[in-house]
Formats: C-alpha cells, sequence, structure tokens
C-alpha cells in the first residue's frame, strides 16, 4: 500500500520551505480557518470533530471532539493549551509537525479555540527542543502579522493570543495537569482529578489540553469534512497516525500511516525491515510506557487502538521501537526504570520509592548480585504501584517492567543464576 | 521580562519564560537574580528556587563552556550511547557527570530528547547532533576547541517510506 494519499499531517515533512506562511497559504492552508469564520458556529466545530472519530494523540486516545464537549457553554474564561511536550522515549513526530508544518498547529489551534470559546492558548513546548521554539514562536509572529490571530480574527469578532511557552526538562509535564500547573509557574507536579482540566484547570479555570497532532488534525477534517476521516483507518480508529520509527531498522523516521494497518506489513514494506545482520526481537509500539510486544506478537497485530488493546498494549504516543534480537532486554529495562525514577516527580510515594526500587534491583541482578526471589520481589513492588498514585507515570514504569519479565523472563533468571558480572559483552558494562 | 509579565494572565505564570530571560542571558540563575524574580513576579524566594530545582535546564551553578549532552534512554541506547559515552569520556579524560579541569567542556547524560530516529544523538544548547559516531564526535569536539560550534546535521530522515 502506499502511503501518499494518506498524506494528511505529512504533507509538508521533509521540505524546507513548508514552515513558511506563504508555502502554507498557497497549499490551501487557513482555508479551514475562513470556512469556520465565515460558516460555522463553535458547536458545529465540535459536533464535525466528534464525529470525525478523531482521538487524542498524545497517548490517551480520548475522543477529542468529546472532550472539548465538556467544558461548561457557559465559562466566562477558558483555556487552551497544545502540549508539544513530546517526551515519552521513543518519540518524535510532533517534532515533525512543529518543525516542517508549524502553520498547520497554529491554524488548528486557532479552530479548535474557537470551538471551546478560549481567548488565550499556550503551546507549550519541551525546553529542549529550543529549535523548535524559535521555529513556531516565527510562524505565530507570522499569523498575527496576516490577522490569523490577535483582535477580530477574519472579521469575525473573534479575539485570540498564542503564547509560546517554553519548558525547562521535566517529562511529567507532558502530563495534563502537570503541564497546567508548570505554565501556572508552579512545579510540574499533576493534580488529582476530578475535577478535570475542561471543567477545572488552568488558574482554576476550564482548560483544554490537546496533543499537537490531534490539533494540526483539525483543519484537514474541516476542509474535508468528518466522513471523509472516518472513512480512512479501522472502524473504531478512525483517520491516520504518525508512528516514529526507532532501533536497527533500514528506514527509521516518521510514518504517517492508516490506522489499522497490519505491522507485518508496515515493518517489511515501509519501515524496509532490520538492517544487515539483525533480527526482531520484540517491539514497543507506542513509546517506552507502553508493554512490549515480541516479535511474534507484533507480527499479527493490526495498528489500530483496538487491536492493540486486544493483545494487551497500546497505541500510546506512536514511538515505536525496534528492539533487536542481540539486545539484552535486562539492560534495556534497567535503562527504561532509570528513566521513570528519575523522571517521577516524587510527589505520590508509591512512584517516588516504587520507582526508586524497581531501578535497584534491575542494578543489583546487573551487578551479578541477583537472588532468586528478585523476580517476585518486583511484582510485589508493582503492585503497591500500579493504579495507586495521582497520574499515570507509576503505571508507565509498571507496565514495561512487568511486560519485559513476563515476555523474556529467561533471560532475567540466566542473569540472576550468574554468580559473577558478565564481562563486557553487552553495550553497557554491567559493572555500571 | 516586563513585555512577558504583560503578556502572561498573572505575574506568577510568567515566572517560568522569566527565569529563561536569565538563563538565556547569563547562562545560570544566580542569587542576586532570583531577587529580581522575587520583585518583579511577586513570588517568594521559595517558589523560584522551587522550579530552579524542580526543571534540570535550570541551571543555579555557572556552567562549562560547552555542556554536551548525550541521550542514554532506550532508543539511543539501542544504537550505541553507551560506546558513544564510553568514547567521549576517554576523549575528555573525565567521568559521564564531570567537567574538565579547564572547564571547557561538561558531559550529562539525558534523557530522551527527541531525536530517537536517528541515534545516539548529542544536545549543545540550541543545537542537536544525530546518527553519531565516533569519528563525527571527534570532529564535533575538535571543532568546539577551536571555537567553532559546528553547524548541527540535524533531521531530515527519511519520510514516508525510504530515502
Amino acid at each position: 500500500m502506499s502511503l501518499e494519499q494518506y498524506k494528511i499531517l505529512s504533507s509538508r515533512f521533509g521540505r524546507d520551505d513548508g514552515h513558511k506562511l506563504s508555502v502554507y497559504e498557497a497549499e490551501g492552508g487557513y482555508t479551514a480557518l475562513k470556512k469556520v469564520m465565515s460558516t460555522m458556529k463553535p458547536g458545529d466545530v465540535i459536533e464535525e470533530v466528534k464525529e470525525s472519530g478523531l482521538r487524542g494523540r498524545g497517548g490517551a486516545g480520548f475522543p477529542t471532539g468529546v472532550k472539548w464537549g465538556f467544558v461548561p457553554k457557559d465559562a466566562a474564561q477558558v483555556y487552551f493549551m497544545v502540549n508539544a511536550d513530546e517526551s515519552e522515549p521513543g518519540t518524535f513526530k510532533d517534532r515533525y509537525l512543529m518543525d516542517y508544518d508549524p502553520h498547520q498547529t497554529i491554524e488548528g489551534t486557532i479552530i479548535s479555540c474557537f470551538a471551546v470559546n478560549s481567548s488565550l492558548a499556550f503551546i507549550y513546548i519541551r525546553g529542549e527542543f529550543g529549535w523548535l521554539v524559535d521555529r513556531v514562536q516565527t510562524a505565530v509572529d507570522e499569523a498575527y502579522a496576516a490577522g490569523y490571530l490577535g483582535k477580530n480574527i477574519l472579521g469575525s469578532g473573534f479575539d485570540l493570543e498564542v503564547i509560546v511557552h517554553k519548558g525547562a526538562g521535566a517529562y511529567i509535564c507532558g502530563e495534563e495537569t502537570g503541564l497546567i500547573n508548570s505554565v501556572e509557574g508552579l512545579k510540574g507536579q499533576p493534580s488529582i482529578k476530578p475535577p478535570f482540566p475542561a471543567i477545572e484547570g488552568f488558574l482554576k479555570q476550564p482548560t483544554v489540553v490537546n496533543n499537537v497532532e490531534s490539533v494540526a488534525a483539525v483543519p484537514w477534517i474541516i476542509n474535508n469534512g468528518a466522513a471523509a476521516y472516518k472513512n480512512i483507518g479501522s472502524e473504531k480508529s478512525a483517520g491516520t497516525k504518525l508512528f516514529s520509527v526507532s532501533g536497527p531498522i533500514k528506514n527509521p523516521g516518521v510514518y504517517e500511516i492508516p490506522l489499522g494497518m497490519p505491522f507485518s506489513e508496515f515493518f517489511n514494506d515501509h519501515l524496509g525491515g532490520m538492517v544487515e545482520g539483525e533480527t526482531l526481537k520484540a517491539v514497543i509500539v507506542g513509546g517506552s510506557s507502553v508493554p512490549i510486544l515480541t516479535a511474534e506478537e507484533a507480527m499479527q497485530v493490526n495498528l489500530d487502538y483496538e487491536s492493540l488493546d486486544e493483545v494487551g498494549t497500546f497505541l500510546g504516543s506512536g514511538g515505536m521501537i525496534i528492539i533487536p534480537e542481540s539486545s539484552d532486554m535486562v539492560e534495556l529495562i534497567q535503562v527504561l526504570m532509570h528513566f521513570y525514577f528519575d523522571e517521577s516527580c516524587g510527589q505520590c510515594t508509591p512512584c517516588r520509592e516504587g520507582t526508586g526500587w524497581l531501578h535497584q534491583i534491575i542494578k543489583k541482578m546487573r551487578h551479578g548480585e541477583g537472588t532468586a526471589d528478585d523476580l517476585d520481589l518486583i511484582e510485589h513492588v508493582c503492585q503497591g504501584m500500579a493504579g495507586l498514585t495521582i497520574c499515570a507515570l507509576s503505571d508507565a514504569a509498571v507496565m514495561p517492567m512487568r511486560s519485559f519479565i513476563e515476555k523474556f523472563r529467561p533471560e532475567f533468571e540466566a542473569l540472576i543464576q550468574e554468580t559473577a558480572p558478565a564481562g563486557n559483552a553487552s553495550l553497557w558494562p554491567r559493572g555500571e | 521580562m516586563d513585555a512577558l509579565i504583560e503578556r502572561y494572565p498573572t505575574k506568577a505564570s510568567a515566572l517560568m519564560p522569566c527565569i529563561w530571560v536569565v538563563m538565556d542571558e547569563v547562562g545560570y540563575v544566580p542569587s542576586d537574580a532570583v531577587d529580581l524574580l522575587v520583585e518583579k513576579l511577586e513570588v517568594s524566594r521559595a517558589r523560584v528556587y522551587e522550579l530552579l530545582s524542580f526543571y534540570t535546564m535550570f541551571r543555579t551553578e555557572p556552567q562549562a563552556e560547552h555542556t554536551l549532552q548525550v541521550c542514554h534512554n532506550i532508543s539511543c541506547h539501542i544504537m550505541g550511547a553507551r560506546p558513544l559515552i564510553a568514547h567521549i569520556e576517554k576523549r575528555l579524560g573525565i567521568r559521564l557527570g564531570k567537567r574538565t579541569p579547564d572547564n571547557m567542556f561538561a558531559l550529562e547524560g539525558v534523557e530522551c530528547i527527541g531525536a530517537c530516529g536517528m541515534g545516539p544523538c548529542l544536545q549543545l544548547g540550541k543545537h542537536l547532533y544525530e546518527d553519531l559516531t565516533n569519528e563525527k564526535m571527534d570532529v564535533i569536539l575538535d571543532s568546539l576547541r577551536k571555537g567553532i560550534v559546528p553547524r548541527a546535521d540535524t533531521d531530515r530522515l527519511t519520510v514516508e517510506g525510504g530515502a
């Protein structure tokens, strides 16, 4: 299957001039905004997006239009936040959207704000993407100059200010309440839900937080209609999805595919298979937080929400990590547990302590000091973490931890049975 | 800073961008800048320090001339981040997390910086270097020693099925 006809979000990817307003306009940019401003009411936009079946592309997969519908209609002030804090390991798709096509996201933001009646939006970009902050800010400035932002947009009476907000290095700010707190000038620690942000968020006002990719899909849906969008993909997973694919494959990169494509087709026809000398061992389909699939499992699944749910994993962010046979799974899980330990915001005890425990136990095993009951201890720690915290970071550590042991248990057992560190055969000397 | 404070809905919400102004100006946030932030934004000193300690990109000490941040998360790990770090350690004669005695380089391991498709990668300020090898790393280090920040040969990955 050629992917050419599915370029809804990625038509300007890889080009040198796609970020410019003149190019975006010449290729039909801002026509959706004009259509909305001249012919639609906020409720119409919400209905159209609901009808399209668009689901949140940041990871949770919550229907975007439904989320918008939660905002009280009589609210005096609504805030809108574009979540561009892309930090899920393996994910680098939003970077492409902002780098190659910032105006698509800005147009989507304006339409989304119109739908929920917001007059102030923030685009929260992770601090590490310093050059993208500049790129998006330049595009925002262009949009102001062209009258797409500011007061009385296109003569409609609708006002919108957009602030590009730069993060400063905290994975947890990708969680929507963490992100809101961060913009308030606080530590980016998540808040308990309910109240949900759509009712009470930024400065205690209704606030909608949407991922860049969700927002970027809105102009196409408005231009082409909900039915056209729903026509792409599978029954419960409408539209296209960006997958950012990493690992020792022939063609790593960002791909836009219709949801529902079999992994095997994606892997063989588009990713080009493994590089010479490597074979496929496992796949993490949606960012490091989702349960891992063995190569055999991956080859049977379709890439959509419901198929991945069925095999016990998630579509997540679309950050696909391809793991070769040569990888030491205990080593990889140590890398991940170090990450979650590092990024736990420290607010909830099960997460703060649990991520540290998991990291310590794995580290101990890799120092050649593992004991027979360590795997039971890991499970015990996981039970004390899963579902018991304010946000999902704790679960995000537990899911890979459990699935790595479940699917690659012999590797953990072999390491425990060794009495001394096994030299430097692995990428990462075990004594570290 | 005043322009930023003007744009944000509350003074306190302008705290992060104002800290960035200081970071960009000075390279770190010295204590007299904290005084300034407290005064301008009408927040407590504790609140400013809370943010400075929570967000890893904010620094309260003078930094090395070049802070080399190598991603050591899973995708880069699979593609060889550890051997690359070992190579830099050897070249600079320092361990991860340390800086050279002449204060020219600091070497840090960082979590995923969104360059997974072209790992291993290195962040240097606003520059991102991808698809690194020991040889490319040497070119970067030699260039930095001469005072030249090499052009970041960043992104432009394959998009849509093949190069």
